[in-house]
């Protein structure tokens, strides 16, 4: 039911109004004669405070405010996917049509997440008479080059017999009704969700596989779990959007939300540019064709901010539904808290940490604990999950404020990046110290049932062996390096072998941007042979400054590039001849 | 001439550069009024509005406004800006008037100085290379057309004089006729003002630049529309006219504080450093203002300068001008104190779009390679540096002091070009003259055509 209202008073992103009829809180609100849309946000009297999702430049105070009685929603169903969203649901390449061709945002656009006319192919999955339950699979239509789009009854729907159901081959729009159940409900091929509440699972499962990212640093040293949760937090300039963009690449997840929340919008202009052009190493299609992008760069207007989280972890939730594996990437969440800031400031609302509102932490408690591994609702039984990757941009790059603080407490694996390393063109940036996971344990058994101890014990002498250099490095700050021993000389150059040639990775390079575990695990044991080889031949008299001209970091450089076939062949015709030059050495030390 | 306008006598109350005015009926955010005193009239914006009352602020400061004796009249319209090909070789001041204050009287179209913004799924990415002639952007920094690259600069190092340098040397690819300056000067000084216009009027940009000037000693409150006079005007050149514009814009940190300005009087929760809640939002809007857009020729290039109060990175103007932008600039004082020009620290500096503007065809195959060498190569002089301090000469071996030979070889010849320019072929030149002081086992991420220039160089040498 909607009613009418008149705006009294205007302040930067929040209005407020006067209502006539009592209004619901977080109900959408039409606001002005442009129609701009709006979210109550507090209710006094017969007062309601409005946050506003565009920009209200030349707005009225008595212009007339619309309240629509509903919640913000989004329609979720087949030609979501591969497309391009604003804050709150609207297709950006949608506005550009309606807007007659122009290059900017227009106001007061209204348009559906999904396009209303297009035909989609339906086979149904149910016949006469089966039994439909909320949650339920009844069918499924092609979308793209080949993802199968579920087609479920929707949560809360009266469960009942089917009475009718699309025959296979049927074309139908998404407003259109697949099924109808004996019992009255009719159901389509898309269904309306409040962003703002979590779809409903059967329950949680534990964390127990690994989300593959193909970066070495993260999957050997740092791993995280199916449906955990990862904040990757850093400075201005140390490559927090690189690695998200790596991360959308190549991890194995079967869908990619990608929420671009306040940040630059030539990055989205990237991933829409390159997505399209790169070929999913795990099914063959492009990896639009698993991507949805939430663009409410930094220059939109803040309160869609607030909102485009919510709306890309509803979207996540409905593919999750589907059975499969969802990454869901937010860059960045301190773009999230600022609008939360800003808009509780407009408010005077009593300020808590670094003016961010009491509420940060309940808030992002909220958002974080809608991720998971879950068993579905619905026949069949499916699982699926949510993993999360967000991006925190700590002011100054300290990462004591309250944003990554509240953040780390509500995630399970925390990537430091670190600015010195950015300096020096390490990539990933990722500081090997200060990170760390919490989903090592849960997730050693995955481990060593699929690749054997050895994953354990290669990830075991990395983390030894960085240590120990940095140990060795402040050492060397004091006594210089000539008066470290033969072995330790060559623990240092070690670590720096594995700084440079194992956790540096470069993402720009086709045959390194991607590693699978199991090459991780080649590596790791190629890395730990050389070691002990080497520490054998010094062991034997050999010095460390004939080990240096053997210039053995470029033959790391150059063997991380053989593909995963290859690779054990190579790796073991370059140890040999390591071998052999040491061996060399030996003789004349006898 | 308006026949009819609403008008108000109530002021309630005045508050540094803010009047707080009631009776107010049906005011509009952003609306502009014009408020007349006995003696002159003034212009302002409603920044706010509560039932009837509303708070506005007053470009022209509020010195000897009377309550008692003013009236506002309400124009029912906000800031707008009038382009036109004519602007080319203006003079402005902050909010698009020519210095004699008179509005143009021929123009195109009038637009909103707060500009709308640009739909992200119709850019397109910056990938076009333009060299700036300094070795330490062009090879390592690289700028790229519709890029925004601020220069992060402490007191008395010559941001000017770089900023100054890019303007005199950069080439746009493509149609070096549709190539365009618009800068705004915002809050500086008479001198620093002084020093861009004669510089410009050397190298011609003046002819066709069009400059926004708000000085230091002109209104704070204007200082806020400079850069968006600026943009608006850049966009109109861009995006219609299609040119190729680069936007210079000094200082930043003159806008911030303006803005900061105003919010303390509006009684706002204050954020870091006293800097309002919305100061990364608000850089936002002017800092997202450039790119490329996808079927249009021209394209908006800025080169912002921030200043860094006590050369401090962490300052929030700093920071979140960094977080917004492609890349940073920044100027080092270290390297002024030993004589180097351009005294650029191109460990912290950075260019975002980098990959898109390089390698074959572009500038040289091999362009990352080189410039990963050359970072990789001197972060660990800078390392060695540090370490000699501590133990001395004697305490580094052989390798470490070709390092601290590189670094001193980097930083005297190459970085240190004064300023003529250097075109890319030269600034590799010198680059692989730096990089042949170290032993070909450190070289490695050089490919091998570039090593073996590098050891026939070392050859000539010897």
């Amino acid at each position: 039911m909607s009613s009418c209202g008149k705006i009294t008073s205007v302040a930067g992103t929040v209005i407020k109004a006067e209502t006539v009829k009592p209004v619901a809180n977080y109900e959408v609100a039409r606001v002005g004669r442009e129609r701009l849309l709006g979210e109550v946000i507090r209710i006094d009297g017969n007062v309601a405070d409005i946050q506003v999702y565009e920009e209200i430049d030349g707005i009225h105070v008595g212009e007339p405010v619309e309240f629509t009685g509903e919640l913000l929603g989004i329609d979720l169903g087949p030609g979501l996917l591969g497309s391009v969203l604003d804050g709150i649901g609207r297709p950006l390449s949608g506005i550009t049509d309606n807007s007659k061709g122009s290059i900017f945002l227009e106001r007061g656009f209204l348009a559906r997440s999904l396009d209303p006319l297009k035909k989609w192919v339906f086979t149904p999955a149910k016949k006469a008479k089966d039994p439909v339950y909320p949650g339920d699979i009844i069918g499924f239509v092609r979308e793209g080059t080949g993802f199968l789009h579920q087609v479920m009854a929707p949560p809360g729907v009266k469960a009942g017999p089917v009475s009718t159901i699309l025959p296979e081959g049927a074309e139908v729009m998404v407003d259109e009704t697949v099924c109808i159940l004996e019992n009255g409900p009719e159901i389509g091929l898309c269904q309306r969700w409040n962003v703002r509440t979590p779809r409903p699972f059967r329950e949680k499962l534990p964390f127990n596989e690994p989300l593959i990212t193909g970066q070495r640093v993260l999957d050997t040293m740092y791993p995280v779990a199916l449906g955990g949760a990862a904040v990757v937090p850093g400075g201005f300039g140390t490559g927090k959007t690189v690695t998200q963009q790596s991360l959308a690449k190549w991890c194995n997840a079967e869908m990619v939300v990608y929420i671009g929340c306040g940040e630059r919008g030539n990055e989205m202009t990237e991933v829409l540019e390159e997505f399209p052009h790169i070929i999913d190493p795990h099914t063959g299609r492009t990896l639009m064709e698993r991507m949805v992008l939430i663009a409410n760069t930094s220059n939109m207007p803040v309160a869609a901010r607030e909102a485009s989280i919510y709306l890309g972890m509803t979207i996540a939730e409905y593919f999750r539904d589907m059975g499969l594996n969802v990454a869901l990437m937010a860059d960045s969440t301190s773009r999230w808290a600022e609008a939360l800031r800003e808009i509780s400031g407009r408010l005077g609302e009593m300020p808590g940490e670094e003016g961010y509102p009491a509420y940060l932490g309940s808030r992002l408690a909220q958002y974080y604990e809608r991720a998971g591994r879950v068993r579905t609702i619905g026949v069949p039984d499916r699982k699926g999950s949510i993993t999360i990757f967000n991006a925190v941009s700590p002011g100054g790059g300290d990462f004591s404020e309250p944003v990554t603080q509240a953040s780390l407490r509500l995630s399970g694996a925390f990537w430091a990046l670190d600015k010195r390393l950015a300096e020096s063109r390490h990539f990933p940036s990722i500081n090997w110290k200060r990170s760390y996971s919490l989903y090592e344990k849960a997730l050693q058994p995955f481990f060593r049932e699929n690749l054997g101890d050895e994953w354990k014990e290669g990830a075991s002498f990395l983390k030894a062996l960085l240590d120990r250099e940095s140990e060795l490095l402040s050492l060397v700050q004091i006594v210089g390096r000539d008066a470290l021993s033969e072995q330790d000389k060559w623990d240092l150059e070690m670590g720096e072998i594995i700084r440079i040639g194992f956790l540096q990775q470069n993402a720009f390079d086709p045959l390194d941007s991607f590693n699978t575990p199991k090459k991780q695990m080649l590596f790791t044991r190629t890395l730990r042979e050389l070691h002990s080889t080497v520490s054998e031949g010094i062991g034997k008299g050999v010095l460390h400054h004939n080990v240096q001209p053997l210039d053995l970091l470029r033959g790391v450089l150059i063997l991380r590039k053989s593909g995963e076939e290859n690779f054990p062949g190579d790796a073991s015709a370059w140890l040999t001849k390591v071998r052999r030059s040491l061996a060399d050495m030996e003789e004349p030390c006898r | 001439m308006k026949l009819y306008r609403e008008g108000s006598r109530l002021v309630k109350g005045i508050s540094g550069p803010l009047i707080f005015v009631g009776n107010a009926r049906n005011a509009a955010l952003g609306e502009i009024v014009e408020i007349q005193t006995e003696r002159d009239s003034r212009m302002g914006q409603v920044l706010q509005v509560d039932g009837d009352i509303c708070a506005i602020q007053v470009l022209e400061g509020t010195l000897g406004l009377n309550p008692g004796s003013c009236t506002i009249w309400f124009e029912r319209d906000v800031l707008k800006v009038r382009l036109g090909q004519a602007l080319m070789g203006q003079t402005l001041n902050g909010r698009g008037l020519p210095r004699d204050g008179r509005p143009m009287a021929c123009y195109e179209k009038e637009v909103p100085i707060t500009g709308s913004p640009l739909n992200p799924s119709m850019r397109e990415s910056p990938n076009e290379f333009v060299e700036t002639g300094i070795s330490s952007i062009d090879l390592l920094n690289t700028l790229v057309r519709g890029q925004k690259l601020p220069i992060f600069s402490g007191s008395g190092l010559p941001a000017d004089e770089i900023a100054a340098q890019i303007v005199r040397q950069a080439h746009v690819p493509g149609n070096p006729e549709k190539f365009l300056v618009v800068f705004a000067a915002i809050g500086i000084t008479e001198r620093e003002a002084r020093f861009f216009r004669d510089s410009f009027e050397e190298t011609g940009a003046l002819f066709n630049g069009v400059f926004i000037v708000n000085l230091a000693s002109d209104s704070a409150v204007e200082r806020l529309l400079a850069p968006r006079t600026a943009l608006s005007i850049a966009e109109f050149f861009a995006f219609e006219k299609g040119y190729d514009v680069l936007v210079v814009m000094t200082d930043m940190l003159h806008y911030s504080e303006a803005l900061r300005e105003v919010s303390s009087a509006r009684e706002e929760a204050p954020g870091r450093r006293g800097f309002p809640g919305y100061l990364y939002s608000d850089l936002a809007g002017l800092y997202e203002r450039a790119g490329c857009i996808r079927g249009v020729k021209g394209s908006i290039t800025q080169i912002p300068i921030v200043s860094m109060p006590g050369d401090d990175m962490t300052h929030p103007v700093v920071d979140l001008s960094g977080y917004i932008t492609e890349g940073q600039v920044v100027l080092e004082r270290g390297l002024q104190a030993r004589g180097v020009y351009p005294p650029i620290n191109v460990l912290s500096s950075l260019s975002r779009l980098m990959n898109k503007g390089i390698g074959e065809g572009r500038t040289f195959p091999g362009h990352r390679q080189v410039a990963d060498q050359l970072f990789a190569s001197y972060a660990r002089s800078r390392e060695v540096a540090r370490l000699r301090l501590i133990v001395g000469d004697e305490g580094l071996t052989e390798k470490e002091k070709h390092y601290l030979e590189f670094g001193s070889v980097f930083e005297k010849e190459f970085l240190n070009q004064g300023d003529r320019a250097r075109n890319i072929e030269e600034s590799l030149f010198e680059a692989l003259n730096a990089l042949s002081v170290l032993p070909d086992e450190e070289l490695y991420r050089i490919p091998s055509d570039l090593l073996e220039e590098i050891r026939r160089s070392r050859a000539d040498v010897k």
